[in-house]
């Protein structure tokens, strides 16, 4: 039986500071042009916590607002203020930078990060509040030290330092004198990625309704990379994030592939479950402190707010067939593949066509696909476009020549079959993942009976290929009792027919 | 077509538009001469 989708989680971590200090656009800047009059205005284009959590996108990202019912909100996002906005959602929450940073304390397991006394008391009150935060990550908190030293070593021994509301109030050391692979920079991001692995860890078990102790493995997908310089992208965010999580039981290992490692993990992860060499797996990921404010320039330059102010994490986990949640379709798996070339058409008729092919199924037999899930308040200011409008367009026009839709049909189609996208431009974040949660409520409730999650990834990036990549997979509603019902006689049925067959032949026993 | 003629060009594709290899290909069978092609990620 295929495994299942028995929860999932999406956090965001509000990071204003970290925008400025550690987004590339801006420390690209800083260094080609430190005079520059955009380095001056980021400070005052920065949305507070509360802009950030009564933003719509926010909101839908955590699960308060069905991405239907963002599609109703008009457009653009930016300047409209949700009323009643919550920090806290039914997939996880918006976590504010001072409380974040005491969680990046509690994951830092090598002394790196060292917080200010004064601020470490301010704020850990509130963390403890959280509803996910356990008294062992708690205890982690360190009481901090003194201002005079965490500014010694940013001055002196150039450590990345850590601000909130623009002062300096922690740092994040170098974990080497000489490696530049765990220089202040490179911890620095890392330890951020894992500690919002950790937020999303959290969350998931608690929205599937599982114990901590049932993970047995979790598969960390984000696209930083951590390791010495003999082993540069050695691992394991997995089992780092697994261990603050207090998921006792688990092993882990990471995977990567640019944006398309989720989807490529969480098909791992359903066929790890599939066949039974784990029972329980998550999938899980950080967000990427790199990412911040990268269209930062061209939103300022229209006069609005930067909008990529924080970080993206989510966790999805894979449990044996339940009987009740919807499954991953193994049998429908969707891949671009070394020959498949870089034509739109050749590249979408792989993802989508291919697999369905393979299931005797048509493209519109599909309810929903989630490709790009990119946010277009962000990305069309920034002259990308609608990401996932883009995408349906072309998995429309392919419906079209291949004769399951009429062209007439098309525009309709990239509504009925598509969502408007609400995820932040976290690279890996915003890749077919983000509806995972949405999709197993709307299946459950039977408001659609089907989705397809297609990752793509920029391999290009890297410079060690040309190559495009991409995976898909179908999620659908649960078949346990169908397949019972296929199979053919259950087992009740055999016992109910041997006790029948015996009751007889006593009888004509007696009889004779 | 005639504008690409002996022309040297310069390709940049889209991730999520038209990727640079598929540019280059039209770009040679309409007779210019790919010098630079990648295709890049906006998002």
């Amino acid at each position: 039986m295929n495994s299942v989708i028995k929860g999932a989680s999406y956090i965001l971590v509000h990071t204003p500071d970290m925008v400025l200090y550690n987004g590339t656009t801006q420390t690209t800047e800083r260094i080609v042009n430190p005079e520059s009059e955009y380095l001056k205005e980021v400070p005052e284009k920065l949305r507070s916590y509360e802009e950030a959590v009564s933003y719509w996108p926010n909101q839908t990202y955590i699960g308060n607002v069905h991405p239907e019912e963002l599609a109703e909100v008009e457009f653009p996002w930016y300047d409209k203020k949700m009323e009643g906005a919550d920090r806290y959602g039914k997939f996880g929450e918006i976590m504010p930078e001072e409380e974040f940073l005491l969680l990046v304390q509690a994951s830092d397991m090598f002394e790196v990060v060292r917080l200010e006394k004064g601020f470490v008391a301010a704020h850990k009150e509130a963390l403890a509040k959280d509803p996910v935060i356990t008294e062992e990550i708690l205890e982690r908190v360190h009481e901090g030290v003194e201002l005079s030293e965490i500014e010694q070593f940013v001055n002196e021994e150039h450590a990345e330092g850590l601000y909130f509301d623009g002062k300096l109030v922690g740092c994040v050391k170098a974990a080497h004198d000489i490696d530049q692979n765990l220089s202040a920079h490179v911890m620095h991001e890392n330890l951020m990625s894992k500690a919002s692995s950790v937020l999303a860890l959290l969350y998931a078990v608690r929205n599937a309704g599982i114990k901590k102790e049932d993970v047995e493995y979790v598969i960390d997908c984000a696209e930083e990379a951590c390791g010495d310089m003999n082993q540069r992208g050695g691992g394991n965010f997995a089992k780092a994030a697994a261990e603050v999580a207090g998921l006792v039981n688990a092993t882990g290992s990471d995977a990567r592939g640019f944006c398309a490692a989720p989807t490529h993990a969480v098909i791992e992860a359903a066929a790890l479950v599939k066949s039974g060499a784990y029972k329980t797996v998550v999938v899980t990921s950080g967000g990427c402190t790199a990412k911040l404010g990268m269209n930062g320039k061209d939103h300022v330059k229209k006069g609005l707010p930067i909008l990529e102010d924080c970080l993206g994490g989510f966790a999805v986990v894979i449990t044996e067939n339940d009987g009740v949640s919807p499954e991953i379709d193994l049998g429908m798996l969707g891949r671009h593949t070394v020959g498949t070339g870089s034509a739109p058409q050749a590249v979408i008729g792989s993802l989508v066509a291919d697999p369905l092919d393979r299931a005797g199924m048509k493209i519109p037999d599909i309810d929903k696909y989630s490709p790009e899930m990119q946010n277009p308040d962000i990305t069309k200011p920034a002259g990308a476009g609608d990401v996932p409008l883009a995408n349906y367009k072309m998995i429309g026009a392919l419906a079209v020549k291949r004769g399951e839709l009429d062209r007439k049909e098309l525009a309709d189609f990239t509504k009925k079959h598509g969502l408007t996208g609400w995820a932040p431009t976290q690279g890996h974040i915003p890749s077919g993942v983000p509806y995972i949660g949405v999709a197993r409520e709307d299946i459950l409730e039977g408001k659609i009976k089907n989705a397809m999650i297609i990752g793509k990834g920029s391999l290009f990036l890297g410079r060690m290929t040309n190559l495009f990549d991409g995976v898909s997979f179908v999620i659908h509603g649960n078949t346990a009792e169908q397949e019972k019902k296929e199979s053919g006689v259950s087992e009740e049925e055999v016992k109910g027919l041997i006790a029948k067959a015996m009751k007889e032949f006593a009888a004509a026993l007696l009889a004779e | 077509m005639a504008i690409l003629e002996n022309k040297k060009v310069i390709v940049i594709g889209d991730r999520d538009g038209i990727p640079g290899p598929a540019i280059a290909e039209c770009v040679k069978t309409a007779g210019g001469e790919v010098v630079f092609a990648s295709t890049e990620c906006f998002v």
